[in-house]
């Protein structure tokens, strides 16, 4: 099988299983506890916590550890919202990932005021349009780093630079999910307040993410309970899980200059294969403003649907982009914003390349896909 | 043979699946998504959910198969769910699983199957195919209890090439035990009833949530004209309906006409709703042409006895006359014309 689907996971990497599993047989600690088991697991933990926000250029104790992506979006935009018992204001944009526009829209039952930026064409979001969108009331702004599903690259240092000039007391949040793999993030050069990373996106494990909350942020908890993480995320701690997304940043940080060689190799050689053969393509994203591993592209009069399948039976994985829970194909919101009606975004799929894609896998993908493609027109 | 297999995540479809896997086919299993909520989500309710979904791919999976959900949305809504609506409006009495099977099932899904090299495409319907040198005939399901050639009437020659109905050969309770043999998750489901797209609600409150602003209030009359009342709109009524009238006239009363465009119900006695004939449009024919004028045996809608008629053809129609007149020809309902267990043609039944 050739997987080009990592964007929408990738397979871990052995190093981070091989440091994780002590976790489940010897340091099986709660790491809450006072005893020696407990201190056991409590210094794994905070050793993960520090490597962690040294990979991030942030403080250990700014890193919440959560269930993932999806939880630390929502608390940090419902935190944020609700901090201080408000209605804060939520600024954000029409490409972000369901974790954020569907906490806005719950925010908004709430009272919460709520101002979704568009984005241009080709997908990218005005940092002034954002800024404008700040007022009195706006207590978060949360702006993507790079798109899920286009791979669109967002500026984030401009936005945040924007918001803080109008008001500096706004806090900034970007989801990191999809850009860290391939992408050096530091949370000062990014000027973000909170940022959100899922282990299983860069080779680490699912169901373990974690929320940069730059000190002195005021955050209202989305989970009650015991109080760990500082009161920011109740619930026993993961101390496993929380070790793989460390090691896990630690590797993708040393691996990469490879990652983003090889995977521009495959990529370049995906895309010029597929044009020799698809003149027609078309990439859905500006020429170097994208993430490497992603290739959003339109083949005209190929629905995508039909083309996943082909692909599937060849033994290739791509993915239409966006999928409700049965796995049928809906209609992708940020294709909507960048303004693609419903025809042409049902002839979208994303390709993604990840740290397993060897250079000579663009080829042969190029290869099964254009087959498939000229069987289908 | 590859074979696309269209799995509901009910029981017929499961077990057509395996028949095709025990048969040595190369299978894949696919569920048409039809229906969704207003944010694209599989809806908890009628067709379509989750749990259907579920249990087709774990039948798929217990087969070890391919199994794939397919977006057909935007073709139900445009092709059937529209239509159904603009019909009963309109004063007529759709049926959207034959609506369904020819804009959806067995025209955009059947290409779709094409395009992924499959030979076939297998339903869970009880019907069955054969072919002589005449072409391919259409016939009625072994079990003459779960018969559904009614709902494919539409099939042509090119179809009929390319579809197959495995457990149209056996019966019902066949089916139910070849689930069992294989252990199949879905062996003692319940069989789906009533408009799959309704959900749990009935059509009325479906239509009024759908098109709120068209229901017209307006006055129930009897043949001769004198009012007898007021309804709340054309969509409470069918033709042939006893119950639920909101009049109490000593006698019992049926809906004879319905006149949408001044949103009056004719009301009259079991008699007055005899038809000797009736006109049908958009008719197929199985064998792609009219057989000579003749008596068939004639089905006027999905839960009746056949009764004879004389079906005389005519560019794109044809006319039906029965011996005896027969009572609550609904326009809308599909007219199907069968000889002994075959299958002859259909068409809309649009004037009575």
């Amino acid at each position: 099988m050739l997987y080009l689907d990592h964007a929408a996971t990738t397979p871990m990497r052995p190093e981070v299983w091989e440091a994780m599993s002590p976790h489940a047989e010897t340091i099986y600690g709660n790491a809450s506890g006072s005893h020696g088991a407990a201190r056991s697991a409590k210094n794994a933990l905070e050793e993960a916590r520090e490597r962690a926000a040294a990979v991030l250029g942030a403080q250990a104790l700014e890193i919440v550890f959560t269930g993932g992506g999806t939880e630390s979006d929502n608390l940090a935009v419902q935190g944020a919202a609700l901090a201080g018992g408000g209605r804060g204001a939520i600024v954000t944009t029409a490409i972000e990932h369901e974790a954020i526009l569907e906490t806005a829209a719950f925010l908004a039952e709430l009272g919460c005021p709520v101002r979704i930026i568009g984005v241009d064409v080709s997908g990218v979001v005005d940092p002034d349009d954002v800024a404008a969108a700040v007022d009195d009331d706006t207590a978060i702004v949360s702006v993507m780093a790079a798109n899920n599903e286009t791979g669109v690259v967002q500026p984030v240092r401009r936005v945040s630079e924007a918001v803080k000039k109008r008001r500096p007391s706004v806090v900034v949040h970007t989801d990191a999910v999809q850009s860290f793999i391939s992408q050096e993030l530091n949370v000062d050069d990014l000027g973000v307040d909170m940022l959100s990373l899922a282990a299983h996106k860069f080779g680490g494990p699912k169901g373990v993410g974690l929320l940069y909350v730059r000190s002195g942020v005021g955050l209202k908890p989305v989970l009650h309970g015991g109080g760990q993480e500082l009161g920011r995320r109740s619930g026993t701690h993961n101390v496993m899980g929380a070790v793989g997304l460390a090691t896990a940043m630690e590797l993708t940080t040393a691996d990469r200059d490879r990652f983003n060689t090889d995977v521009g190799a495959a990529r370049r050689s995906f895309e010029e294969g597929l044009r020799r053969r698809i003149p027609d393509l078309e990439v859905n994203a500006p020429a170097g403003g994208r993430l490497v591993q992603h290739s959003h592209l339109r083949i005209p009069g190929v629905r995508n649907e039909t083309l996943l399948v082909r692909l599937d039976q060849r033994g290739l994985a791509v993915a239409t982009g966006s999928s409700c829970q049965s796995g049928a194909a809906t209609i992708s919101h940020v294709l909507a914003a960048m303004g693609f009606d419903d025809r042409r975004a049902r002839e979208c799929l994303r390709f993604s390349f990840g740290w397993t894609t060897r250079p000579e896998d663009g080829d042969s993908a190029a290869e099964i896909v254009a087959d498939a493609v000229e069987t289908l027109r | 043979m590859r074979v696309m297999v269209a799995m509901s995540g009910g029981v017929d479809s499961s077990v057509a699946a395996a028949m095709m896997v025990e048969q040595g086919h190369d299978v894949i299993g696919a569920t048409l998504k039809l229906w969704a909520g207003p944010k694209g989500e599989a809806p908890t309710a009628g067709c379509c959910t989750v749990s259907d979904s579920e249990d087709a791919r774990r039948v798929a999976a217990q087969l070890d198969v391919p199994y794939y959900v397919l977006d057909y949305t935007e073709e139900f809504m445009s092709g059937v769910v529209d239509r159904f609506i603009g019909d009963y409006f309109s004063g007529l009495t759709p049926n959207p699983c034959i609506e369904c099977n020819r804009e959806v099932k067995f025209s955009r899904f059947l290409e779709q199957a094409a395009q992924f090299d499959c030979d076939v495409l297998v339903t869970g319907h009880y019907a069955r195919t054969r072919r002589d040198d005449s072409g391919w005939h259409l016939l009625k399901g072994a079990d003459p209890g779960k018969d559904q050639s009614y709902v494919l009437y539409m099939l042509g020659q090119a179809e009929l090439e390319r579809v197959r109905f495995p457990v149209g050969e056996q019966t019902k309770a066949e089916t139910r035990t070849y689930a069992e043999r294989l252990g199949l998750r879905t062996a003692a489901k319940p069989d789906s009833q009533d408009i799959c797209f309704v959900g749990d609600g009935n059509y009325r409150d479906f239509l009024r949530g759908r098109a709120v602003e068209t229901v017209q209030p307006g006055v129930i009359v009897d043949t001769d004209g004198r009012q007898l009342g007021t309804h709340a709109g054309v969509i409470d009524f069918t033709i042939g309906q006893r119950k639920g009238l909101g009049i109490a006239l000593g006698e019992p009363r049926y809906v004879v006409d319905i006149e949408p465009s001044t949103a009056t119900i004719t009301l009259g006695r079991k008699e007055d709703l005899a038809t000797a004939g009736f006109a049908v449009a958009s008719v197929e024919w199985v064998a792609g042409e009219p057989p000579p004028a003749g008596v068939f045996d004639v089905k006027v809608r999905y839960k009746t006895e056949a009764v004879a008629g004389r079906v005389v053809a005519s560019p794109g129609g044809a006319t039906v006359e029965f011996d005896q007149p027969q009572a609550a020809i609904a326009p809308g309902q599909a007219a199907v014309f069968y000889r002994g267990d075959e299958v002859v043609g259909g068409g809309t039944i649009v004037a009575t």
